[in-house]
This record gives C-alpha cells, sequence and structure tokens, in this order.
C-alpha cells in the first residue's frame, strides 16, 4: 500500500517535471520571445515622463521662467533644493527679486515630483537622464540656472 | 542580540537565519530553535531597515508625507499611496472627481497585479523552482512599462494626491492595459502547467503551514494569509473606497488554510484584478482627474483613520492632527507585521525546509514590517 503510493508519487512528480520542462523547451527553441535588454550597448527608451533629475528649462536666450518664489523649495520633502535670491535693479530704477542660485542636491532627491507640480510658472521639470553615478559625492550637488542667465520677459 | 548557534541544555540547536539570508526577501532575523530538523520556536528580530518613517511623517506636510509611505511596502506603493490621499481627504471633505476615483482603482489593481507576480515567481524560487521567477517578471515590467508612461516612475510612483491624482493618464495608457491583459490572461494558465499543476509543488504545500481561522483571527492576520483560512475580510468588499462598491468582483477565499491556500487565493486574486482592470479600462469617465484643493492643506483638529486593502493585507493610516500643518502623529497599521506574528504558530512542529515555504506564502516584505 506504502510502495505503490510512493511509486505512484515518484512518477507523478517525474510527469509534472516533464510538463513544466516542455515548457522551457519551448522558450528555448522560440527565440522570439526574449525580451532582455542588453543596457549598456542598447539605450533603454524610456518614457516621456520618467523622472530622472530636475532641469531648468532654458531658452534660446539664455532665459528662464524661475522668480525665485521657492514653492518648490516649501514643497519639497527631503530639502533638496535651495534657493538664493537677490535683488535685481530694473530700468525704471526698481528693485526686482530675482533667482541668484538654483542649488539643487540630487543624492537627497526622491523624485516625488512635489516640486514641479508645485512651480507656478513652469520653470522647472523632470528629465529623462538616469545615468547619475559619479566619483565624488559633491558632483551630485548642481547650480540649475545657467550661468548669465535672466528671468523671461512677462513671467511674474 | 545574535545568539551563536548553540545547544540549549535539553538538546536543542539554536540557529540564526538572516539578516542576510535570500529567502528571507529582505533584512529579517529569524533565531529558530531546532528539535532535529524539527522547528520548535521561530523567534523574528526586527528593526533592521527600520527608517522611522511614522516620526518622520510628523515634520512633514500632508502633500509630502505620501511619498514617504512608497517606501513601505515598495511592491504596492501606489495602494499606501491611496489609503494616505484617502486619510487626507476624509479630514478636508474633499470630493474626488470620478475620474480620478476609476484612475486610482485601476492603478491599485495593476500594482497588486504586479505585486502577486513578483510573489508568485518569488514564492516557487524559495522552493527550488527559477524559471518562474523569469516569467513572473516578464509580465511584471509590462506593468511596469504602463507605470513608467503614466506616473513617470517604475516602482515609487507617488501618483496619488490629495483630492485625485498628480497627472492625466496618458493617451496610450488604455491601449496598453488591455495588450497586457491580453497577453497576460494567454500566459496565466502557462503558470498553472509550470507551478500549480506540479505535484512536487503541491507536495510541498499541502499541510503545511496550517492556521485555523481562529487562530488567524486572533494573531490579527490580514489579505491573502487570513482568507486562506476562511476569514472574510477583504477590505475592498467590507469597507468599500472610491468605487469598490461599484464593482463585481468576488473575494477569494480558502478554507485549507495551509501554505496551499494561500497559494490559491493569490493565484485566484490575480484573476480578480484582471476582472476589475476590464470593467473599468472602457469605462473611464471624463473629467477632472484632481479636485480643486488649497496650495496649503489643514487638517481639522480630531482624528481620521482610514484603511485600504494592499497586496499583503489591510493597511490602517491614522491620523491624529492638532489643526496645524504636518500631523500630530501618525500610525501605520502594516498588514506584514500582524502575518509574520503568525510564523511562529504556522512553523511549529513543521521541518525547517518548509519553513521558507511558509515565509514565501506570507508574502513579507520586509521594509513594511519594520517601517
Amino acid at each position: 500500500m506504502f510502495l505503490s503510493k510512493y511509486i505512484s508519487e515518484v512518477f507523478g512528480g517525474v510527469k509534472s517535471l516533464l510538463t513544466g520542462m516542455r515548457r522551457t523547451g519551448y522558450y528555448f527553441t522560440h527565440h522570439k520571445n526574449i525580451i532582455t535588454q542588453q543596457y549598456p550597448n542598447q539605450k533603454p527608451v524610456l518614457a516621456e515622463r520618467f523622472r530622472g533629475e530636475v532641469v531648468m528649462t532654458h531658452d534660446e536666450n539664455n532665459e528662464h521662467a524661475c522668480t525665485g518664489c521657492t514653492a518648490c523649495e516649501l514643497a519639497c520633502p527631503n530639502g533638496t533644493i535651495k534657493i538664493v535670491t537677490k535683488f535685481d535693479i530694473t530700468p525704471e530704477g526698481k528693485k526686482k527679486k530675482a533667482i541668484d542660485t538654483f542649488v539643487y542636491h540630487l543624492e537627497l532627491c526622491t523624485m516625488c515630483n512635489l516640486c514641479v507640480d508645485a512651480c507656478p510658472t513652469g520653470a522647472i521639470t523632470m528629465s529623462n537622464s538616469f545615468e547619475h553615478s559619479v566619483f565624488d559625492r559633491s558632483e551630485l550637488t548642481k547650480v540649475l540656472n545657467k550661468p548669465g542667465s535672466k528671468i523671461r520677459e512677462g513671467v511674474e | 542580540m545574535l545568539q551563536e548557534v548553540a545547544k540549549t541544555d535539553t538538546g536543542d540547536l539554536v540557529i540564526n537565519v538572516g539578516p542576510q539570508h535570500p529567502s528571507t526577501h529582505g533584512v529579517l532575523h529569524l533565531v529558530i530553535t531546532l528539535n532535529g530538523e524539527t522547528i520548535k520556536k521561530v523567534e523574528p528580530h526586527l528593526g533592521y531597515i527600520h527608517r522611522s518613517i511614522e516620526k518622520m511623517c510628523e515634520s512633514l506636510s500632508y502633500r509630502q508625507f505620501i511619498y514617504s509611505t512608497s517606501r513601505m511596502d515598495y511592491l504596492s506603493a501606489h495602494i499606501n499611496n491611496h489609503g494616505c490621499a484617502l486619510a487626507v481627504e476624509k479630514g478636508l471633505q474633499i470630493e474626488v472627481p470620478q475620474r480620478a476615483q476609476v484612475i486610482r482603482v485601476l492603478m491599485d489593481e495593476l500594482t497588486r497585479l504586479a505585486s502577486h507576480q513578483l510573489w508568485w515567481g518569488a514564492l516557487a524560487m524559495d522552493v527550488g523552482a527559477i524559471t518562474p521567477f523569469f516569467h513572473a517578471f516578464r509580465e511584471r515590467e509590462l506593468i511596469n512599462d504602463i507605470m513608467e508612461e503614466t506616473c513617470g516612475a517604475r516602482l515609487t510612483m507617488n501618483y496619488m494626491v490629495p483630492g485625485g491624482v498628480m497627472f492625466d493618464l496618458h493617451p496610450d495608457f488604455q491601449k496598453k492595459v488591455k495588450d497586457f491583459l491580453t497577453l497576460f490572461k494567454s500566459k496565466l494558465p502557462e503558470y498553472d502547467e509550470l507551478v500549480t499543476g506540479n505535484i512536487i509543488f503541491q507536495n510541498r504545500m499541502k499541510n503545511v503551514g496550517y492556521i485555523s481561522k481562529e487562530d488567524a483571527i486572533s494573531y490579527g492576520c490580514s489579505g491573502p494569509t487570513a482568507r486562506a483560512s476562511g476569514v472574510s475580510c477583504d477590505i475592498r468588499k467590507k469597507y468599500p473606497y472610491d468605487i469598490y462598491a461599484q464593482l463585481q468582483f468576488s473575494e477569494a477565499i480558502e478554507t485549507a488554510g495551509d501554505c496551499w491556500g494561500r497559494y490559491l487565493v493569490r493565484m485566484e486574486e490575480m484573476r480578480q484584478s484582471i476582472s476589475i482592470i476590464e470593467q473599468l479600462i472602457d469605462n473611464i469617465p471624463e473629467g477632472d482627474f484632481v479636485a480643486k484643493t488649497k496650495a496649503v492643506l489643514k487638517l481639522p483638529k480630531g482624528e481620521f483613520f482610514t484603511r485600504v486593502e494592499t497586496a499583503r493585507g489591510e493597511l490602517g493610516i491614522y491620523i491624529v492632527s492638532e489643526g496645524g500643518l504636518t500631523p500630530y502623529r501618525i500610525k501605520f497599521r502594516s498588514p506584514g507585521f500582524s502575518n509574520l506574528s503568525a510564523l511562529d504558530h504556522m512553523a511549529k512542529g513543521q521541518k525547517i525546509g518548509d519553513l521558507v515555504a511558509i515565509m514565501g506564502t506570507l508574502d513579507l516584505v520586509i521594509p513594511d514590517i519594520d517601517r
């Protein structure tokens, strides 16, 4: 009794192993279904919305839309963004607040998109770049506004 | 805390499994007392990945704290975020637009599918089959691509905001999800062929890690772990949130209470998730995807509690507000912690090789247990 149960179990096991091996064999002989991407040689196609890092968009005149309102700095949960403001003198002789440096700590960023969501003028966006590895941690602290850039006309 | 491998006075062997062990799926440390090969006691030691998310949330505003909950149960990140958004909405009494509700439920179910796929692959790998892992990841990758296209990230999406969702759906979303469902439904029989019908796998699962209905309730088990023992505890059915009340789906319940029961419940949940997505994917209403909210959210003074059904069980979010910008106290009732507490009960008297199968069917996510 025990022996026949044991033998039937062994045969059942072998049968289900062969069933599984048939599936494995199918994929072994059907190479069309291979989906592996050879990453460093073959760059992945990323979605448009993929969040890689925060960037500030500049137009061809080296102008951006950041007013220095610090909405993004307040929205950030990790203290990733630090905005240093200065006062520009307008042609009319008035003082106007503008950004001096827009410091972005990539090493603290969790790509939660809350800063981009909070920005009232659409000055910052998320870019698709994801290869962030560097040799020194300090290289990850970036200044987002390009040197010599100024705020676009009409952005308040 | 680490105990040396030692023999006790009674001749029992005490061994440590983890904190770095492939079968614990994370930094879980188990101190196991063995009598020969039979388990006498399993003592989980926690805290290796404690990041004090609850305390951190106390210094974050009601918009900010949601992102950190993706890091608890990272396999159901959407559902965690959903629960937190619901709690904030409950406090502020925000009416969520229909479209946002449908999008949220769609994303929740896609997350549940992805989570169960990973569980299926990892469980099969735990009990000694490598191939299913790659099969599971092949399909899960497609869900990740859908998430990446609409939410902007693959794992920690942070897509839910108080009042709705962060962006509208990607124009390709419906087509991609339909393509995925067609493909996945053709692959599910393959899953059954490879693993479910396998006699060796069934023998590893059946009559292993039994927990009765009464014990499952008293240990506070939830989700598939409790439903496999016959406890009807699906939050989507019992306390429906968003549009779950209007959906047709059945709660997967088994009465076996062993690993095999838990396996079948999760397989059935995958089929139910497919049916939920199919009901909604062609009926996404037009309209706003987020309700108009104030720039600064302030919850009124009081206590707010919501619960959602994650892929692992019931997640409770309890917020105490003093009326300020940040919560006074946040407590998460995570499903993994309670399910893990039943591990000792399930493993007692079993062989040490079965412990891996029991842990596999509990579907433990260690960051969810430690938070």
